[in-house]
């Protein structure tokens, strides 16, 4: 793990380049890293994670600034300028059940080609899929999902990078971490090492890259 | 009594001591204030907590402690988190007891609809899917009709959340058990006769020789 200044750390992350972002509801969203990415004007982000929040929050803000062109989320409901810039093309937005979507993220992330689920089978999430039948039962084959940065949103992280969490903070973040080449961790609290038992740690520091604190 | 609390009262029966329920947005967020007091229902918010409480007063509204729509709630006695793979895991794996959703459309098998009106409306699915495939137990809450026409349905015209029944749906008129692809009216609302029902709804009811009413406190029969 290297420390790192907000602007530099953002500055890693080119134009077009995928990054899935912690958070529910923007509740656990790195939001230094969300601000620092729209005042540097970065374009063509894909971004995945479980949906676009509201306007001015969270994931919300690379939406209606322009950063992301992409978007694979499973909701985008409480966002109307995601569904506006959907509808009139400005951007692609791929829609996947919530339970599917973090499990593609984890199997990307465990090293799996994917993962055999019942959610959508039946449904227009089936279409272009693999339908794989295993004990009678159908299954759709739902592949791996991996991409260039993680943006975490951690609670604790020691001098090291261990990671915790807090509360409902967690969602996504512990998730991504294992599933991006490249961990950005925006953490709200820097503690020394040893602050964080064995027991506590949720993401070992092992996966960390580069480590920021609240601004 | 509005019809919302009618369903929300009815719903909260069917909740049992030491179940891990899942309620969705709108009317099933209302059952919890329903459950008799002392009983410990542990009510899950997809976004990783079990133990789900009230909205915390004013001044105690912590920006990390929230529901599956962002909105600050308390934590109850025994609560805990997780991460989002455990939360979908808990849906999907057979672990979560009952889930309550809301609904656009039911047709005669029990067939929901619930996510999209394409066109018109296309928020995202979220958590129905995996929760319509997953708990053991799905219970619709929803108003009968809507702009007149019936909710319950021969062919569903909108999308399916699930290829997978749901088990019951109550609305502020009547009890529906969905058993081996029929729909059949257990209870009407309190007032309200079984000509009312069918009256009001497109779907073929099985009728059963004797429909009793709902029992809720405070609603007039």
């Amino acid at each position: 793990m290297k420390t790192i200044s907000l602007e530099q750390a953002v500055e890693l992350i080119p134009d077009g380049a995928s990054v899935m972002v912690g958070g529910f509801m923007g509740v656990g969203t790195p939001e230094c890293l969300m601000d620092e990415l729209v005042r540097q004007g970065r374009r063509g982000l894909t971004v995945i994670g479980n949906d676009t929040a509201r306007p001015g929050r969270g994931i919300g803000k690379l939406v209606a600034s322009g950063v992301a062109s992409r978007a694979i989320v499973s909701h985008i409901g409480l966002n109307p300028e995601t569904q506006k810039k959907m509808i009139s093309g400005e951007m692609e937005v791929e829609l996947v059940p919530q339970g599917t979507l973090i499990e593609r993220i984890r199997a990307g992330g465990f090293g799996l080609g994917g993962v055999l689920t019942p959610t959508g089978v039946g449904t227009t999430v089936e279409e272009g899929k693999r339908k794989i039948e295993v004990d009678g039962a159908e299954y759709l084959l739902e592949t791996a999902l991996t991409a260039d940065f993680a943006l975490v949103e951690a609670f604790l992280s020691d001098y090291y990078g261990n990671l915790t969490y807090a509360l409902t903070g967690r969602n996504f973040n512990p998730v991504i971490a294992m599933a991006a080449r490249t961990v950005i961790v925006n953490a709200a609290h820097i503690v020394p090492v040893g602050m964080i038992a064995p027991d506590h740690v949720v993401t070992p520091a092992v996966l960390v890259d580069y480590v920021v604190a609240h601004q | 009594m509005d019809p919302q609390t009618l369903i929300a009262m009815r719903i909260a029966q069917e909740l049992k001591p030491g179940m891990l329920v899942n309620l969705g947005i709108g009317i099933p967020t209302l059952v919890a204030n329903y459950v008799p007091a002392g009983m410990r229902i542990y009510f899950q918010s997809e976004n990783g907590l079990i133990g789900t409480g009230p909205i915390p007063e004013e001044g105690m509204r912590e920006a990390l402690l929230t529901d599956a729509a962002g909105m600050p709630v308390s934590a109850l006695p025994g609560a805990c988190t997780f991460d989002s793979a455990m939360s979908f895991g808990l849906i999907r794996g057979g672990h979560l007891d009952v889930t309550v959703l809301g609904g656009l459309q039911l047709d005669e098998r029990g067939q929901l609809a619930n996510w999209t009106i394409p066109g018109k409306m296309v928020p995202g699915m979220g958590g129905a899917m995996d929760l319509v495939t997953g708990a053991k137990r799905v219970i619709v809450a929803m108003q009968h009709s809507a702009k007149g026409a019936s909710k319950i349905v021969k062919q569903l015209t909108l999308p399916p959340t699930s290829s997978r029944t749901v088990h019951l749906v109550v609305t502020e008129l009547a009890v529906i058990a969905f058993e081996d692809g029929v729909a059949t009216l257990r209870e009407t609302a309190p007032g309200v006769s079984v000509q009312q029902v069918l009256a009001a709804t497109d779907a073929a009811l099985t009728v059963p020789g004797e429909v009793p009413q709902m029992h809720i406190e405070g609603a007039d029969s």
